[in-house]
């Protein structure tokens, strides 16, 4: 089982080597944009799927991130300095967003973070000095790497692959990490991991800062990809996006976020044929997809691999046991 | 003398005009296994929240190990080492039981950041592994603790609160709900687990016959102030206790 | 002054309509824990079935609104609950969000698409005469919807207090367990409630359509201004709903008259995170416990 998990995932990672030459410009970019939103999208899993705070303000780290990068590499500061100071903000941002989190729970913490997001878009919008206001902020350079320019659209995405690997395996890291437990924890029954010692408290208000620091990184990959970054990038509805990529996806499983990027990135690209309807039959699609499979397409998978196992016959004398107590 | 574990000192908590619990003491003393019983309304629960931190009382203190528990939350409760079980079922339903024994001990191991850097188990497993087979549930180690039965579970939490070491477990009602032969494999684990590593316990039951035969030391409230104190055999004997629970 | 109070009083007649968004979203809540994010779109949509009874059937007005009203608390109320919501509830909040937010975009593209994206005009049942009152000028229409939100609110309250049903719903709203051990068909009085929302959002519909006029993208802002009100009254309390949807549609009239347009939204955004902070049970709202 193992050995086939890893031999998948060797075969995922070779397919995304090869793919962008097999690829015309513009099925690069989404490619890369589909990795950009992926790491976002991760962030959020942690905050809502692992520790179980719902949060409608990842578009905003998304914005703080893109818009630290924009302007600090518009400014000709390097792009890796840009990235460290926009995750701080975003992480400090985070911090202070996850204190209503300690009072409240569920949807007033998404009317708090909505909120939230809400006033960023303002922000990006109205304060035309710094944002460059409904105009945005045109021609973010793309970084580059050991004196090689990333201009060209394939080495981006070779940049951001990277880039995304490595997110990808902090991740992993954390989460299986004992931090990973304590956030399940908070999930599962934040009274009792408090009781042994969790302080939830603290681990509140990291997931939601952890979460923001993958936003800001995920927005910092995305200024130089798009080059191009308005409030519009950053509003409620991109928000409910992320949100979507997580849910429909598996909230709480390491690939769930992937999976749902994928499908949130690409459906619009397989639903061209739609066009004015398009929007419809997404949005009939969630409504449905929500009905029949609440806990995502990662979820259905694993309670369907459950009940497959379950119906093994196998009757073990431990479980006899077992079933005494 | 022996060690005193948790002192209780004068306690007393009003809610509007009802005096929950009036001017109560005790010790309670190393590897002890103190039951706190009485009537509904006498006080048992609300007592039992001031020596979590949960209520802070109108007068008196709490200290365990020497160490006041006022204003103190319930994670920093478990660093100063006290455990707990819960009234209702309280695991972690969607996590193995392995993990949740490992989840209710990783806290006390190392600093923050040496748990992020270090071992996904923070080197527990063998020790979640002992406390697995010392209640009996090696079978299930692998299980969604959700997936277990209601006296499993049980079992699942009394064994998270040993996983720190404690230096002492408050045991709220663990035989609620419980059925018999559980009840038993329960009962005959603390008393060992109590016998093996000197433990003290705090139980509040319901069940007589479970503190009963637990406990070495009873303390009966009645309307918020202690009535009677001593071993089992001697509160079975106590003409006020009984006349206290039959509402005369 | 007189600007003042011209102010306060429109402010009163839009934040009614408000208010019948909000206790509809309340009801909701109370009855099934539901949040509907698309409570906005449940005020737009009815506006735009009477349009239909009357442009594309041919109704008369007054009949229109009662083919609007039937269509919507078939659809909105029970198609809603038994195909959308039924069977999410089991599954916590977090698909009942993801699929109301959808099902807000869905209305607002069916409407777009198959109506028109253009803003309707819509007939007003009041005239849009006014009278002066110590120098403000005062229409009828606000006095007008005034009275109606008043008349239709009150009408619930009685319904909820004095009547079996009303009061079956209330035993289901506060705990559905013992509800239905007292022989409460507490699925039933749950699809009430939803039926409810769907009336009370027609009503809203009918008296806010002629003020902003029809149009397919007006369900953000009266959802919006809805959560808001029902946040600030607190959310177990229909009066709670009813005194925040009365307060945001002053405040709103009056930072829309006195601050700048650019962060006009900021102002309830902003006293909307104030109030879960430091009140979360609302100003009126009785505090929901926290189970320990």
């Amino acid at each position: 089982m193992k050995q086939l998990k890893i031999l998948g995932l060797v075969a995922i990672l070779a397919g995304l080597i090869i793919a962008p030459f097999t690829q015309a410009t513009y099925g690069t970019y989404v490619l890369s944009s589909w990795l950009v939103f992926t790491v976002a999208a991760m962030g959020l899993n942690l905050t809502l799927g692992y520790a179980g705070q719902i949060s409608l303000a990842q578009a905003a780290f998304m914005g703080i991130g893109a818009y630290s990068t924009a302007l600090m590499t518009m400014a000709g500061l390097p792009w890796i300095a840009s990235v460290v100071v926009g995750m701080g903000l975003c992480f400090v941002v985070g911090l202070i967003l996850g204190y209503p989190a300690l009072r409240v729970q569920n949807h007033f913490l998404a009317f708090v973070t909505l909120a939230f997001t809400t006033l960023a878009f303002l922000v990006m919008r109205n304060e035309e000095w710094l944002t460059g206001g409904i105009y945005g902020l045109v021609g973010v350079p793309r970084p580059s790497v050991a004196g090689l320019s990333l201009m060209d659209g394939t080495r981006y995405y070779f940049f951001t692959l990277g880039v995304f690997i490595l997110a990808s395996l902090s991740f992993w890291w954390l989460v299986n990490s004992p931090w990973g437990r304590a956030f399940k924890g908070l999930r599962e029954n934040p009274i009792r991991a408090n009781s042994l010692g969790v302080d939830t408290r603290l681990v509140t208000l990291l997931a939601f800062a952890i979460g923001a620091a993958y936003g800001g990184l995920s927005g910092a990959l995305m200024a130089p990809l798009v080059q191009y970054i308005d409030p519009m990038s950053f509003t409620l509805i991109i928000s409910l996006k992320i949100l979507l990529m997580v849910v429909v996806g598996g909230s709480g499983y390491f690939f769930g976020p992937f999976l749902g990027a994928g499908l949130v990135i690409m459906l619009p690209e397989f639903l061209r044929f739609a066009e004015a309807y398009y929007l419809m039959i997404y949005a009939a699609l969630v409504v449905f997809l929500m009905v029949v499979c609440p806990s995502g397409l990662l979820g259905l998978l694993s309670r369907g691999i459950a009940a497959i196992r379950s119906r093994e016959p196998a009757e073990r004398g431990d479980l006899k046991e077992g079933a005494q107590l | 003398m022996t060690e005193t574990v948790l002192s209780i000192r004068n306690i007393s908590k009003s809610f509007g005009g009802i005096h929950a619990v009036r001017d109560v003491s005790f010790d309670v003393y190393k590897g002890e296994v103190l039951g706190l019983i009485g009537p509904n309304g006498s006080g048992k629960s609300t007592l039992f929240n001031c020596v979590l931190g949960q209520l802070k009382p109108d007068a008196g203190g709490v200290t365990v190990t020497g160490q006041d528990v006022a204003g103190k939350r319930a994670c920093e409760l478990s660093k100063l080492g006290v455990g707990r079980t819960f009234q209702q079922l309280s695991v972690f339903p969607e996590m193995s039981v392995l993990d949740n024994l490992i989840l209710a001990g990783q806290e006390h191991r190392g600093s923050m950041f040496s748990r992020l850097f270090g071992p996904s188990d923070a080197g527990l497993t063998e020790e979640a592994d002992r406390m697995i087979s010392f209640f009996r549930l090696g079978h299930l180690r692998d299980e969604l603790a959700g997936s277990l039965s209601y006296g499993q579970q049980k079992l699942v939490d009394a064994a998270m609160a040993f996983m720190a070491n404690p230096a002492l477990v408050l045991l709220d009602e663990p035989a609620g709900g419980v059925n018999l032969t559980m009840l038993g494999h329960l009962k005959e684990r603390l008393k060992t687990y109590n016998r093996e590593h000197e433990t003290t316990f705090v139980v509040i039951e319901h069940n007589m016959e479970f503190v009963m035969s637990l406990c070495t030391r009873i303390v009966v409230l009645a309307e918020g102030a202690i009535i009677a104190e001593g071993t089992p055999e001697e509160i079975r004997a106590n003409q006020t206790v009984i006349d206290a629970y039959l509402g005369s | 002054m007189s600007d003042f109070l011209q102010l306060i009083i429109s402010g009163l007649s839009t934040g009614s309509i408000y208010a019948l968004a909000a206790i509809g979203f309340t009801l909701l809540w109370q009855a099934s824990q539901t949040i509907n994010f698309a409570q906005g779109e449940f005020v737009m949509v009815p506006a735009f079935f009477i349009l239909i009874g009357s442009r594309v059937l041919g109704l008369p007005f007054p009949i229109a609104i009662g083919f609007g009203l039937a269509v919507a608390v078939f659809t909105l109320g029970f198609v809603f609950k038994r195909l959308v919501i039924q069977p999410m509830l089991p599954h916590g909040h977090l698909p009942i969000v993801m699929a109301t937010i959808a099902l807000a975009i869905l209305m607002r593209e069916l409407v777009k698409e198959f109506y028109s994206a253009e803003a309707q005009t819509f007939p007003a049942l009041f005239s849009e005469q006014t009278f002066d009152v110590f120098g403000a000028v005062i229409s009828h229409q606000d006095i007008g919807n005034l009275a109606v939100s008043a008349v239709a609110i009150i009408a619930l309250q009685l319904f909820l207090g004095r009547t079996r049903t009303g009061r079956s719903m209330q035993a289901t709203a506060q705990n559905p367990g013992v509800a239905e051990i007292l022989g409460v068909n507490v699925q039933r009085m749950v699809l009430y409630t939803f039926m409810i929302n769907a009336a009370l959002a027609t009503l809203a519909s009918v008296l806010i359509s002629p003020i902003y006029l029809a149009k397919f993208s007006n369900g953000e802002p009266i959802g919006l201004v809805a959560f808001l009100a029902a946040i600030v009254g607190g959310f177990n309390q229909v009066r709670g709903a009813l005194v925040g949807g009365l307060l945001i549609g002053v405040i709103d009239n009056l930072s829309a008259a006195y601050l700048s347009s650019e962060y006009r939204i900021a102002g309830p955004m902003i006293l909307l995170i104030v109030i879960i902070l430091l009140r979360p049970q609302g100003l009126l709202g009785t505090s929901e416990g926290r189970t320990v």
